[in-house]
């Protein structure tokens, strides 16, 4: 296990720099994710903390030494790809003791790793099949082998689910936790779907064209997001955002979207133009009127198991609120909605920063 | 209709490439008598004298023996130094990448009549003049960017992760290029070296330039000279052509697709 | 940063050799054709552009430069021709494909050699069988009218496998469904040919134009060994002039100016395919 540090890490592909002033802790035994949008880097810094690319500044350190010049085989990390790049002419058992075997280990001890590790994913009926003939999660838990046979300190996940279908993907976040647990690696772990990364890590960082918006727990960035994009980003179905403007300072009064409002909020906005931030399970739509609730207008139903998610228009604005299942909404019928002020977030317009 | 229509094109076709040939193969049965006299088209007798006179009295045999070797040579030199490369170009991120391939491109552009004065000069400094290190030299340097470029092709299709997850393995990039690249663009390699066998195989003027007696003359060069006293020996040249082009028919037939594959692996951006 | 550098250590044997054996000699012989060099009689010296000057005004020149231009024009574009003839073909599934396919390799596969030998053969005014099956007595390889297009005739036999096989595989990168979206928008055969598969070939066309055209250009042996460049230099292609300047007359330095204008036309028509290319592509 290994603590890793990028100390300002910068790193450009020709004329575009995509990832600047990077500086970063990831603890020993930590489950870290970087997750963000296509194109924001998130897999070049896992390239660079695997060797595989070079930064152009900066430097890497696991634990004191720094890494920045060491080749990928030399760092002892261990890497799962997105399309697990098994090696198609050589069996599951060789693609399991490919690592030992580079590393000339004994004869006896590759057959004795492997059997273990075969053990441990439910490998064992397959060890003599090659990856050609192979369903698409038995490949995956060979890739994860793969990578776990040589107790490497740090093991790097390139959004490896990603090629997997619903339900697998389910299964194999929580055999990924269970080995998480067994063997108290480090893991470092790139994704594109922020409930992934809600549902496995430690702490997560939010990745916007190269620079870390937000960097915390789960629970930190759905309660506590840093910034509206944090804010869209995080949470399914995404926030409903509304304009507002204050009318008062202190105590905190906002116009939202025709709603007078008085939210709790950290500071003081800087300027009058502001966003307000909804989740749609916090608002309720019903066809009860009750205290502080606004008139809606239904457009779309969603079913969602146990309620339904609702899409109504909001004077004139489209957003998304929850209803009971057996509410009887009608598309076009005009309903209520409420929400609590206490659970809104509130940002500023110009900058997307939270106040 | 239209099938017979469209069959009986398409054997008019095959006609077209294998007719000549395949008259080729009959004139080297028919004896002397019989060759000057048409009609008949088939041989009424049908003889091998022309193939054992070949044998025995051109020394064909050496002859063969110098085409495989040089060929075989080059095909094995070319393939290595043309697999490094390729397995650079394909996979290393160099970034002068576009003016090497570019370089050999332009390379295969030169007409051998341009290079074939100094290169003679030069290899007959060099004392390798008719022999068959001469043209095992000559053959793997013209024949690289045929193998580059088709080696190049076969390599890039490998995803590059498979290269990426053997170097966090702990490979060399040589390592990774021996373990894995080459195993899993196996049928590619092959495909290329029958290529460079064909060429080297059938090359001409630089054999013709760079050779002067049995010692190291090829085929080409061989069938080109045939010796005749008083007549061309037509019956003797037709048994060369054949007992020289077996094997290559061997390969065509045998091998078709992959040569398809690794002619067309440059050229269509699939 | 050294290991940066030690990535080129891959492509460094093949260009070396590369820059050694084509390089190396091609530069030399610039030299050479400046130079009046004759090895049996031991001269050697500098003389200019004198071979050059001489080269503009000697008529086997330009007849050996038109005889190639010629030649490479009706040569490829027979090629062209029929080869997308026979890919337009085959472009279909059929019984025994492989077959046919290996069938249509021959040609490319035969050394050309033989193949000049063997048309040699069949174009034998006396026992050819081409003049057999005729009822004629044509002189083909010795009549100077017949023998060029003789030549041609063996030339675009051989070559016509290799385009064939690259727009075969060019047709197939096209899905089927264009032309039978084409086809309910209401085009007939000639109308999928024209606005569908045409257009989406061009590059392939263009990559085996540039492929044949160079290739015809320099050609040699097929003539050398087929006519020989007679009769009367009517098939004298510039090749094959060049090398009877170089290795009969063994004038080092003019053949070494003729091999440089073969050079510098390979080159310019190079150029030319390539502006033409980028600019398909962009």
């Amino acid at each position: 296990m290994a603590e890793i540090r990028f100390e300002k890490i910068e790193k450009s592909f020709g004329n575009v720099t995509v990832i600047r002033e990077l500086d970063l802790a990831i603890g020993e035994g930590e489950f870290f994710t970087f997750v963000g949008p296509s194109g924001c880097g998130k897999s070049t810094i896992l390239n660079m903390i695997a060797g595989l690319e070079r930064a152009d500044r900066g430097r890497i350190f696991f634990d004191d030494t720094m890494v920045n010049d060491l080749s990928p085989g030399d760092r002892d990390v261990a890497m799962v790809f997105q399309s697990y790049a098994l090696y198609p002419h050589m069996t599951v058992r060789e693609n399991l003791a490919f690592p030992l075997r580079i590393r000339k280990t004994c004869k006896e001890t590759m057959n004795r790793e492997v059997d273990q590790i075969a053990a441990l994913l439910g490998l064992e009926e397959l060890l003599s099949r090659k990856p050609g003939q192979l369903s698409g999660g038995q490949r995956q838990r060979v890739a994860l082998g793969r990578a776990i046979i040589r107790r490497p300190k740090v093991f790097l996940m390139d959004e490896p689910l990603s090629n997997l279908d619903a339900r697998l993907r389910v299964e194999m976040r929580a055999e990924l936790k269970k080995l998480r647990r067994e063997l108290g690696i480090t893991i470092v772990y790139v994704t594109h779907d922020q409930e992934e990364a809600l549902s496995l890590s430690d702490r997560i960082a939010v990745l916007e064209s190269g620079r870390i918006r937000q960097c915390g727990t789960a629970l930190d960035l759905y309660l506590r997001p840093a910034d509206i994009f944090v804010a869209g980003f995080i949470g399914t179905p995404p926030m409903n955002v509304v304009r507002g403007t204050v009318r008062e300072k202190s105590p905190l009064v906002i116009d939202c979207n025709g709603r007078i409002i008085s939210p709790l909020t950290e500071n003081s906005p800087p300027k009058s133009d502001v966003l307000v931030g909804i989740r749609p399970d916090d608002l309720a739509v019903s066809h009860e009127q009750e205290k502080g609730s606004f008139r809606v207008t239904v457009s779309e139903i969603e079913p969602a198991g146990p309620f339904n998610w609702v899409d109504v228009i909001w004077n004139g604005v489209p957003v998304r609120g929850a209803a009971r299942r057996d509410e009887g909404l009608v598309p076009g019928e005009k309903v209520y909605a409420v929400f609590a002020p206490e659970n809104v977030l509130v940002f500023d317009a110009e900058s997307g920063n939270r106040t | 209709m239209r099938k017979t229509l469209f069959y009986s094109v398409l054997l008019l076709v095959v006609g077209y490439c294998c007719g000549p040939y395949l008259w080729q193969l009959i004139t080297s049965l028919k004896p002397d008598g019989e060759l000057t006299a048409l009609p008949p088209v088939f041989p009424e007798r049908v003889t091998f004298s022309h193939y054992v006179s070949i044998f025995r009295e051109s020394r064909f045999f050496r002859i063969i023996l110098n085409s495989a070797a040089v060929a075989s040579v080059t095909t094995v030199l070319s393939i290595v130094i043309g697999s490094l490369a390729a397995f650079g170009l394909a996979k290393l991120n160099l970034r002068r990448k576009g003016v090497i391939l570019g370089f050999v491109l332009s390379v295969s552009m030169f007409p051998p009549i341009a290079t074939v004065c100094p290169l003679y000069l030069v290899i007959r400094a060099l004392g390798l003049r008719d022999t068959w290190w001469g043209l095992v030299l000559t053959y793997t340097t013209f024949s690289l960017p045929l193998s580059i470029w088709t080696l190049t092709g076969f390599f890039a299709r490998i995803p590059d992760e498979i290269y990426l997850a053997a170097r966090v393995d702990g490979c060399s990039p040589f390592q990774a290029l021996c373990r894995i690249m080459l195993p899993v663009a196996a049928p590619g390699v092959f495909t290329a070296a029958i290529l460079v066998f064909i060429f080297a195989w059938n090359e001409f003027l630089f054999a013709l330039t760079l050779t002067s007696t049995t010692a190291s003359r090829t085929v080409p060069v061989a069938i080109a000279l045939f010796p005749g006293l008083h007549e061309i020996p037509w019956g003797d040249i037709a048994a060369a052509s054949v007992v020289v082009t077996v094997p290559l028919l061997a390969l065509v037939f045998l091998f078709q697709r992959r040569i398809v594959e690794g002619l067309t692996a440059g050229a269509v951006k699939g | 940063m050294k290991r940066r550098d030690g990535r080129y250590i891959f492509v460094a044997p093949a260009i070396v050799l590369l820059s050694l054996v084509t390089i190396y000699p091609a530069i030399y012989v610039f030299i050479l054709s400046l130079r009046r060099k004759m090895l049996i009689f031991h001269i050697s010296r500098f003389t200019g552009l004198d071979n050059y000057i001489f080269l503009l005004k000697d008529d086997r020149f330009w007849n050996a430069l038109w005889n190639t231009v010629y030649f490479t024009a009706v040569s490829v574009s027979l090629e062209m021709l029929l080869g997308l003839g026979i890919a337009l073909l085959l472009n279909r599934p059929f019984a025994a494909k492989g077959m046919v396919r290996a069938a249509v390799l021959v040609p490319w596969a035969i050394p050309t050699v033989v193949s000049a030998r063997m048309w040699e053969w069949i174009f034998n005014s006396d026992f050819g069988i081409l003049n057999y099956l005729l009822g004629m007595k044509i002189n083909w390889l010795g009549n100077p009218s017949w023998a060029l297009h003789a030549a041609i005739f063996a030339d675009v036999w051989k070559t016509t496998p290799f385009v064939a096989i690259l727009l075969m595989a060019g047709l197939q990168v096209i899905p089927r469904e264009l032309g039978q979206a084409a086809r309910i928008d209401g085009a007939g055969a000639w109308g999928v040919f024209r606005h569908v598969t045409l257009p989406l070939l061009k590059p392939v066309i263009l990559v085996a134009l540039i492929f044949r055209t160079l290739d015809a250009f320099r050609v040699f042996d097929v003539v050398y060994v087929l006519t020989g460049g007679g009769p009367a230099n009517s098939t004298e292609t510039l090749s094959v002039y060049a090398y009877k300047v170089l290795f009969q007359t063994l004038q080092f330095g003019y053949g070494s100016a003729l091999s440089v204008v073969v050079f510098l036309c390979v080159g310019g028509i190079s150029i030319l395919y390539i502006k033409l290319l980028s600019g398909i592509r962009a």
